[in-house]
Formats: C-alpha cells, structure tokens, sequence
C-alpha cells in the first residue's frame, strides 16, 4: 500500500515534474512528521495551558485584591495589544538569557528553558491574555442568584467558582473561545522565528533542499487546513456535548 | 432584571444571553498600573547601574538607538496602512462577491474566503513571498518588486478575507424588511446595496474592521522573518552593533513593545468606544 503510493508520486514526480519529496522519499517524510507532531505538541500544550491561564485570571479578577485585580487587568491589556512574535522574542532573547545557564553532564552549557518551552509559555501567554476576556464575559453572564445560591449552601468562593461558575461560564463562552484557540493554533506558526522545527519549519528545511517550494506550500496549506478543520470539528462536538438544554436559540 | 424583558423568554433568573462586552470597559489601564511600573523600575533600574560602568547601560543604548527603532517602527505602520488600503477594497469586492445572486459567484468567494482566513498569516507570507517573481514585465516594461511591496500584498490578503466576512456579517445585519421596503420602491438590486443597504452597514462595520487594523499592524514585525527590514530587523541589527550583550536583549525588545502598545491600545480603546456609542441607538 504505501509502497504504492510511494510509486505513485514518484511517477508522477518523471512524468509530469510536480515533485511532492514528503510522499516518496522517507527521509523527507520523516522530517515533515516530525513538525507536524511537534505543531500537534505546541498546539495542544498551548491550548490546555491557556485555558488554565483563563480560568484563573478571571477567578483573579473577580476576586477581592485591588492589587491581584490591577495585576491581571494590566496583564490583558500589554499581551492583547502587542505584537506576539516580538512577545516570542523578548520571552527567548530577553529572558531567556537573564535566566542562569545550566551545566550539562558533559560540561556544556545549557538553557534552563528550551525553544519550544519559551515557545509554550509565550504563546500560552498570547492566547491566555484573551480567554480572560471570555471567561470574564462568560461569568458575567451567570446570574448573581446563582452564585447567592451557591453561598447559601456553604460553598467558599473558590469551590462556587469551580463547580458552579465557571462550569456554566464555559458553557456560555465556548462560541467565543472556540474562535481564540482557532486562532492560536494557527499563531503557534510563530515559533518558526526562534528555530522550533515545527511544521512551517520542516516544511521550509525540505523545500529547500528538494526545490520544490510550489508542491511544498501547497502541502503546507492543505496541512494547515486539515489542522483547523480537526480543531473546528472536535470543539463543536464539544460543544454540543456541553450544551445546556433549552438554553440558547 | 426586575421587568419583564422582551428578549428573554422568561423573568426568572436564567443564564443571560451571551455577548462580548460591550458596556463594561473590560480591561484597561488604570493610575494603579503606573504605580506598579514605577515599583518594577526601582528595582530594576539599580540591577542596570551597577553593570553599567564601562558600557553604555541600557537605557542609554535603547535612547542612543531610538530614532533609527522609529524610523523602522514608521515603515511598519507604513506597511499596514498599505496592506490595509488594499485588503479593504478587494475584500469589500469579496464579500459583495459572497452575497451576489447566482451558484458559482458566491461559492467561489465564500472558497476564497475560507482558505484565506484559515491559514497562519506567516504561512501566506511565505507563500507570497517564495511565489511571487522579483519582477514582473508589464508590456515590455520591467517592474521591479521590491520585497515590502510582497509583504504588504502578503498581509493585504488576509485582510481580504476578514474584510469579505465583516461585509457579509454587517450586509446579513440589515432587517430584512429594508430590501423588502427598496423593493416596493422599485429599487434594482444593485441599488438597493449600493443606496440603501451599504451606507447603513458602514457603522456597523467600522469597530471590527478597526480591530482587524489593530491585528494587521501588530502582525507586520512577521515581515522581517522573510527578510523585510523593519523594526524587528534593525532591532536584532543594533544589538549586533552594541556588541551582542545578552543583557541588551530585554530593553530592546521591551522598546519594541512599547513601541506597538501605544499604538495599538488607543486603537483599542478607540474601537471600544466606537462600540459602546453604537450600541446605545
């Protein structure tokens, strides 16, 4: 079978010049393997990671400290209104050196933090900068007879908040949400920019290699296409497992 | 919450239909915030003095530098204004292309639509770049392209497309019994958009077309990953000149930053404001 497929492109590739390397040649299709998990990794870290950033600087900043609330508050504003690729930069360039060096086994020096873990927490950064908005306007949605319920049965603010709130809040803002983390996958492409092989990266290692920058790029679209597409369909099945019934039109 | 709101299908207290705020200012910056930079500073700036005794400290260098930083910082507004202008026409012909009548015309555009807002916007960086000629002969005349101009095509795209979804969200807004109503006074279709539904779509579309602005403008520094030089590039270039020192890096960059923060938050707060007052009528 994948020899077959293999003939295939290599077939096409004499007969016609259109050269697609990644379906014939392993080497090549390793490389693009390999970005493409690691895309999957920045993509799903980055996401679980700024979900966690959101639920918590909305807890924050519905919370009683003037100080925690300026802090969060100042946070969203400075990630929401900068560029991500120059946050990317002064994340890796600028504190990744001020951070002290570790020495390997074999006496080399080595970051505390990796490229693609810079990577991680900038992007999550990003992208969590903007789900505080959402979970914000989610909980404000719930209403305050809600929570008064919650309270009237002994809950703590925190345990409301994570079993009644931000349950209900979720539910309300996933539309909006669903619409960030779309948009974040597709900024992870940023990590590009600090050497993190992921798939924009091996892509580009190929086609310049192989010389085929038309055949690659349209593998690269279609790649990305089918990456959003997966993302779109699993968070609308999520959402549709997480409807309220009889809420919404 | 007390009467009964038409909008809601019962008074009890339910969940409250969702929206993004609008009326709340979400977050913004407050005189706390500046207290807080002010504390940051002092314990930061002490850390800078004590290495700062035979180099420039880093202050110095990033004031040294700055008019070369905002000549660079003024070609990347330049670049999104550019790339803004034609985004915005092609995209308004897009989106009128997505609601005209007929099968072909609108799937077609809806299809362009699509890819070109699904795909990473470094991504149709490259594309453009790597795919479009240096050059190009125009009855015999040579055009060079230079590669600010295929960065500004490449991030005009984009715009394109989120141009095209605004106008159809925004035409989609209109009441239906506006074209009705054109209709019973013998308006052609063409008309009808032109004459009546457009200029009611203006304000509506003017908050979200600002905040794709705010989106282009912070995504021109990806320009200099295709080698276009921009503030990003000379920023990497004058802390080559400075002689590399690691310490250098934070300032320059949070120079960048700041650079882009005043000049996106206004724009922010702006299409905020713009929201509100449009709400309220």
């Amino acid at each position: 079978m994948i020899a077959a497929i293999q003939a295939w492109f290599q077939q096409l590739y004499e007969t016609t010049g259109f050269n697609v390397t990644v379906f014939y040649d392993p080497y090549d299709w390793d490389r693009y393997v390999a970005g493409l998990r690691m895309t999957l990794l920045l993509g799903i870290s980055t996401i679980l990671l700024s979900l966690v950033i959101g639920a918590v600087g909305a807890l924050l900043q519905s919370g009683p400290s003037r100080l925690l609330r300026a802090l969060v508050n100042g946070f969203v504003v400075v990630f929401r209104n900068t560029p991500p690729l120059v946050q990317i930069f002064f994340f890796y360039f600028g504190l990744g050196t001020l951070l002290p060096d570790l020495r390997s086994a074999d006496g080399l020096r080595a970051p505390i933090l990796t490229n693609v873990q810079w990577a991680i927490i900038a992007l999550s950064l990003f992208a969590g900068a903007f789900n505080i908005e959402i979970f914000r306007s989610g909980i404000e949605a719930v209403p305050r007879t809600t929570v008064e319920a919650a309270e009237a049965l002994g809950y703590t603010r925190f345990k409301a908040y994570r079993h009644i709130v931000l349950p209900l809040a979720l539910r309300v803002c996933l539309p909006a949400l669903n619409n960030n983390l779309i948009n974040l996958l597709k900024t992870t492409t940023l990590a590009y920019a600090i050497a993190v092989p992921e798939t924009l990266y091996a892509v580009k290692q190929i086609w310049s290699e192989s010389q085929n920058v038309l055949e690659m790029m349209l593998v690269l679209l279609a790649t990305y296409a089918v990456l959003v597409g997966v993302l779109v369909w699993i968070m609308h099945r999520w959402e549709r497992a997480l409807r309220i019934p009889g809420y919404g039109r | 919450m007390s009467a009964l709101d038409p909008n809601r299908p019962s008074d009890l207290p339910v969940l409250l239909p969702f929206a993004l705020p609008k009326d709340r200012p979400a977050a913004r910056l407050r005189p706390a915030h500046l207290w807080l930079l002010a504390g940051l500073a002092l314990v930061a700036l002490p850390a800078w003095a004590q290495g700062g005794a035979a180099a420039l400290s880093p202050l110095e260098v990033v004031i040294k530098w700055a008019p070369l930083l905002l000549t660079g910082f003024a070609f990347n507004v330049a670049i999104s204004l550019m790339a803004m202008a034609i985004g915005t026409v092609a995209g308004i012909g897009l989106g009128l292309a997505m609601l005209a009548e007929g099968w072909i015309l609108p799937r077609l555009a809806w299809c362009v639509t699509q890819v070109f807002r699904n795909v990473p916007w470094l991504v149709l960086l490259f594309f453009v770049m790597f795919l479009v000629p240096f050059q190009i002969t125009v009855f015999g005349l040579r055009v060079p392209l230079p590669d600010w101009v295929k960065a500004t095509f490449g991030f005009s795209l984009p715009v394109m497309a989120n141009v095209a979804e605004i106008v159809r969200g925004a035409v989609r807004s209109v009441p239906n019994t506006q074209w009705e109503a054109a209709e019973s006074l013998a308006f052609t279709r063409r008309q009808t958009m032109w004459r009546i539904i457009l200029p009611q779509c203006a304000k509506r579309m003017l908050p979200p077309w600002m905040n794709v602005y705010s989106l282009i403008a912070m995504a021109t520094v990806q320009a200099s990953i295709v080698g276009v030089t921009e503030m990003l590039t000379l920023t990497a270039q004058v802390h080559a000149a400075e002689g590399g020192r690691p310490e250098l890096f934070a300032p320059l960059y949070g120079f960048a930053l700041l650079c882009f923060f005043l000049y996106c938050y206004p724009i922010d707060r702006f299409t905020a404001a713009l929201e509100r007052r449009f709400e309220t009528r």
